[in-house]
């Protein structure tokens, strides 16, 4: 009965204190890094995909605007930087800034257009914008480099001193180190006043508006900076893997994410780090010898946890944990 | 003779043929403890949609302080005083009651915007908001998410959100609807002990309730006000009988 | 002149007939939408599997073109009754991303089951003779098969707007979809409502997708890419009547056609444009009621 879990981590009486397990995330990338050097590359997409799932729990699960379109920002900010590296310049924070200027702009621009709506309307105008920037993408070849994408994309060394090495170290710590500065922007937010408000507008907007509160503006305020994030994490991805193509785009990823957010379960900030991981390791186990098997099962458990297990993992953990000091009690 | 604290002028609503709302005149001044009733579809709550601003009137004005706000959104409206609850429990339902009390506190302090400190940093808010729980015997629900409060508590934080806002007005849409008889009486104390200073409209079915608490009541028939007096004239006014036909209360 | 005009018969016909398909497959979404407020992302399913469910028919068990066609309709409204029963009846209450979340697992499930065993390639079932080939209308010669397309979509326009306002089904839908609440203190049976409702709409999608199969390729990623398509022709028409996604087939099915045709340079992104300035200007739709 006590606000506890999701409820109560955020709030004007509960204490915004890090507490040591929230390290836990840090500690294991630490580790990987340390002790599992081979698996870098994967790692440092692992975090990639942390920061985008992030990002659409900012706007989903805190803001509760049910969104299909996240890959389309993710998508530009991986075009942006990209484009940006390849005719602008190679250098890796500046297009990185750059990616996430740009996401947060047309971030701004459709969320101002589409927030006015709801329901039906909001899904479909978001499916429609991450339609139209996947045909845009798609279509013109001269700059995005249509079907085949952009190939060899020039990075130079971060703050001219890191090169990207072919161990991927560089590339792992530069994730890294982003992924836990925008961690700690979300974290920042959520724990704010204008956190609690955004839970307020989720869980009421008329209540909202009925306290004076600018419902329009706070929410186009959250869905402008949860945008910029995900062009971040496109960003990285492009200045990683010096490549970018259609695969960053398009409805099927928006699908893909919003799994692994659930997976994790949604509105937990580390649910976000905790699903990416859990689906992209089994995914990178499972796949390779089952594809189809393991897309079956992704949907099955999908399924599965609508109907049973809405918190995600975390939400079983939550539980479990709960039950277990129950029984002490 | 006071200013009126909210007024409407010929506050008139039409939707194609059908008016619901025709030439209404109403005051209320500050410290007035005021109820509208009238049979159902009688256009109450077309009445308190127009005065908060969700809806617009056809013709006519309303006035809060003097001012002229019927073009301004709600938003505005709240800002400038005007609180209101609603009918059926409308909260921040996953959220605790003490949340559910600070975010209307923390809008009204201008704080709620705020992105970069923690909210429990501004201890003021909370302070403020656990003094309003506790004014309304609540202090002790306050960690506790409202939905799994009993129905008649949740009414209770459903008022005190509104006086977080530190209104000039409140408009309270019958807001002992719903709970149980043991518990509208705490419901009742509430509202008997509401600052002072505060005009309160409320509409009610409870004649009960209406005769307790206000001392004028305006009955608002099919769009139109019928009358409006003191509960011995209204409880008295056969015309008000006769528009509740059925109704067994004999008042006055 | 001429030739302008000539293209624009052309685009007019397979316009039609593209539009036509959508409504088929798209109609049955608008009415399940608004009846039960329920957000089926994974509509396309149903019209994917008429096609597959056909294309086997035909060529494991040798069947005719009209009874395996028929036959895979019956199919998939019997599936998706087991699956209404089982799985979508308990989220009618539930909020709008458990249905998202529960509808894209479904097209998971459903794409991977396709790629198992139908592969990747694009697949149709063959023609009988008797639709191969070309027609003479007033002097210019269309493919046979896309004008029984458009004459069998008229039909099933007819008999589907007679049943909705002469048969009692018909009127319990209509009341149901205009307040659900209602409709039950009258008596209405809503969840057997719900339950064959449902089934109509997919088995009318397994019809356009095994009829359509040569204008909308049939793959297994099908319920994903057409998807958007299906949304706009519900959501640009308005949920919970026949003549909404009629009117949002017909735009999208000749806008689209007319696209691919003369600017093939920017693809769909003129229709996305156009739902979503449609959308703004108007979020129920063009002949939906305003919430």
């Amino acid at each position: 009965m006590i606000a506890k879990g999701a409820a109560a981590d955020i709030g004007y009486a509960s204490s915004a204190r890090l507490k040591p397990v929230e390290l836990l995330p840090w500690v294991v990338a630490l580790a990987v890094y340390f002790l599992a050097p081979t698996y870098l590359p994967l790692g440092a997409y692992i975090l990639i995909i942390c920061l985008f799932v992030l990002s659409l729990d900012l706007i989903l699960g805190y803001g509760g605007i049910v969104t299909l379109g996240h890959s389309a920002y993710f998508g530009f900010g991986a075009y942006v930087a990209g484009v940006f590296a390849m005719r602008v310049s190679g250098d890796p924070l500046i297009g990185l800034a750059v990616a996430a200027a740009g996401a947060g702009l047309l971030g701004l621009a459709t969320g101002a257009v589409i927030l006015r709506t709801h329901g039906l309307a909001l899904l479909m105008l978001t499916l429609a914008i991450t339609s139209i920037v996947l045909e845009v993408a798609n279509k013109w070849t001269s700059v995005t480099g249509g079907a085949d994408g952009l190939h060899s994309v020039p990075i130079e060394p971060v703050l001219g001193l890191f090169r990207f090495d072919m161990f991927g170290k560089t590339a792992f710590l530069y994730c890294l180190v982003v992924v836990i500065a925008c961690w700690w922007l979300v974290r920042t937010i959520v724990h704010s006043p204008f956190g609690v408000a955004l839970a307020g507008t989720r869980e009421n907007d008329v209540r909202m508006a009925a306290i004076g509160a600018p419902v329009y503006r706070r929410r186009l305020t959250a869905y402008t900076i949860s945008c910029a994030l995900a062009g971040v994490a496109g960003g990285l991805l492009t200045q990683t893997t010096q490549f970018v193509g259609l695969s960053v785009l398009g409805f099927e990823l928006s699908g893909e994410v919003m799994v692994m957010l659930v997976l994790g379960g949604v509105r937990r900030i580390y649910g976000a780090f905790v699903g990416p991981l859990v689906y992209i390791t089994a995914e990178d186990w499972l796949a390779k010898q089952f594809p189809e098997y393991w897309y079956l099962g992704i949907g099955l458990l999908l399924v599965v946890i609508v109907m049973f297990a809405r918190g995600g993992i975390l939400g079983i953990l939550d539980k479990l944990v709960a039950r277990v000091r129950g029984g002490r009690a | 003779m006071t200013a009126p604290v909210l007024e409407t002028r010929k506050l008139c609503k039409r939707f194609g043929g059908l008016t619901v709302a025709a030439d209404i005149d109403f005051r209320l001044s500050p410290g007035d403890r005021h109820a509208l009733i009238g049979p159902n579809g009688a256009g109450k709550t077309t009445f308190v949609n127009m005065l908060t601003g969700r809806l617009a009137p056809s013709s006519g004005q309303v006035l809060l302080a003097g001012e002229d706000v019927t073009r301004v959104p709600p938003e505005a409206r709240v800002k400038r005083g005007l609180g209101r609850t609603f009918q059926i429990n409308t909260l921040f339902r996953e959220l605790s009651v003490l949340d559910n009390v600070a975010l209307g506190v923390a809008e009204r302090r201008g704080i709620a915007g705020r992105l970069w400190r923690a909210a429990s940093a501004y201890r003021e808010v909370r302070d403020e908001a656990m003094a309003l729980l506790a004014s309304l015997g609540l202090e002790a629900d306050a960690g506790y998410r409202v939905i799994d409060l009993p129905y008649g508590k949740q009414r209770l934080v459903e008022i005190s959100i509104a006086l977080g806002l530190e209104p000039k007005v409140l408009l309270l849409d019958e807001p002992a609807a719903g709970v149980p008889k043991m518990e509208s009486e705490r419901i009742l104390e509430v509202l008997d002990a509401l600052p002072r200073d505060i005009a309160i409209l409320i509409i009610e079915h409870d004649m009960d309730l209406v005769f307790r608490f206000a001392k004028r009541i305006t009955v608002l028939v099919q769009g139109e006000v019928l009358c409006e007096g003191t509960p011995q004239e209204i409880g008295s006014d056969r015309r008000v009988a006769e528009v509740y036909l059925g109704e067994s209360h004999q008042h006055g | 002149m001429d030739a302008f005009f000539s293209s624009l018969v052309s685009i007019a016909f397979h316009g039609l007939a593209y539009g036509m398909i959508l409504y088929a497959i798209s109609v049955g979404l608008s009415i399940t939408m608004g009846l039960m407020g329920f957000v089926n992302l994974a509509h396309g399913v149903f019209a994917m599997a008429g096609g597959y469910v056909m294309y086997t028919l035909m060529g494991d068990l040798g069947m005719a073109w009209l009874p395996a066609l028929a036959l895979a309709c019956v199919a998939v409204a019997a599936g998706s009754i087991v699956l209404e029963r089982l799985l979508y009846s308990r989220l009618y209450t539930a909020g709008e991303l458990e249905q998202v979340l529960f509808t894209i697992g479904l097209i998971f499930v459903a794409v991977a089951v396709a790629r198992i065993f139908y592969g990747n390639n694009p697949l149709a079932a063959p023609l009988p003779d008797l639709l191969k080939g070309q027609t003479e209308l007033a002097g210019r010669s269309f493919p046979t098969y896309r004008v029984m397309v458009i004459l069998a979509s008229a039909a099933l326009i007819v008999v589907l707007w007679l049943g909705l306002e002469r048969t009692r089904w018909g009127a319990m839908v209509r009341a149901a979809v205009d307040n659900r609440a209602m409709a039950q203190s009258v008596g209405i049976d809503t969840g057997k409502l719900f339950t064959l409702t449902f089934a109509l709409g997919s088995g009318l999608a397994a019809l356009g997708g095994a009829l359509g199969a040569d204008l909308m390729a049939m793959t297994p990623t099908y319920p994903f890419e057409q998807l958007v398509y299906f949304l706009i022709v519900v959501s640009l028409g308005g949920l919970g009547t026949l003549r909404g996604p009629f009117l949002g087939a017909l735009l999208i099915g000749i806008g689209d056609t007319a696209c691919k045709y003369w600017v093939p340079e920017f693809g769909a992104f003129f229709i996305y444009a156009a739902t979503m300035l449609v959308l703004l200007w108007r979020p129920q739709g063009l002949l939906g009621r305003a919430a």
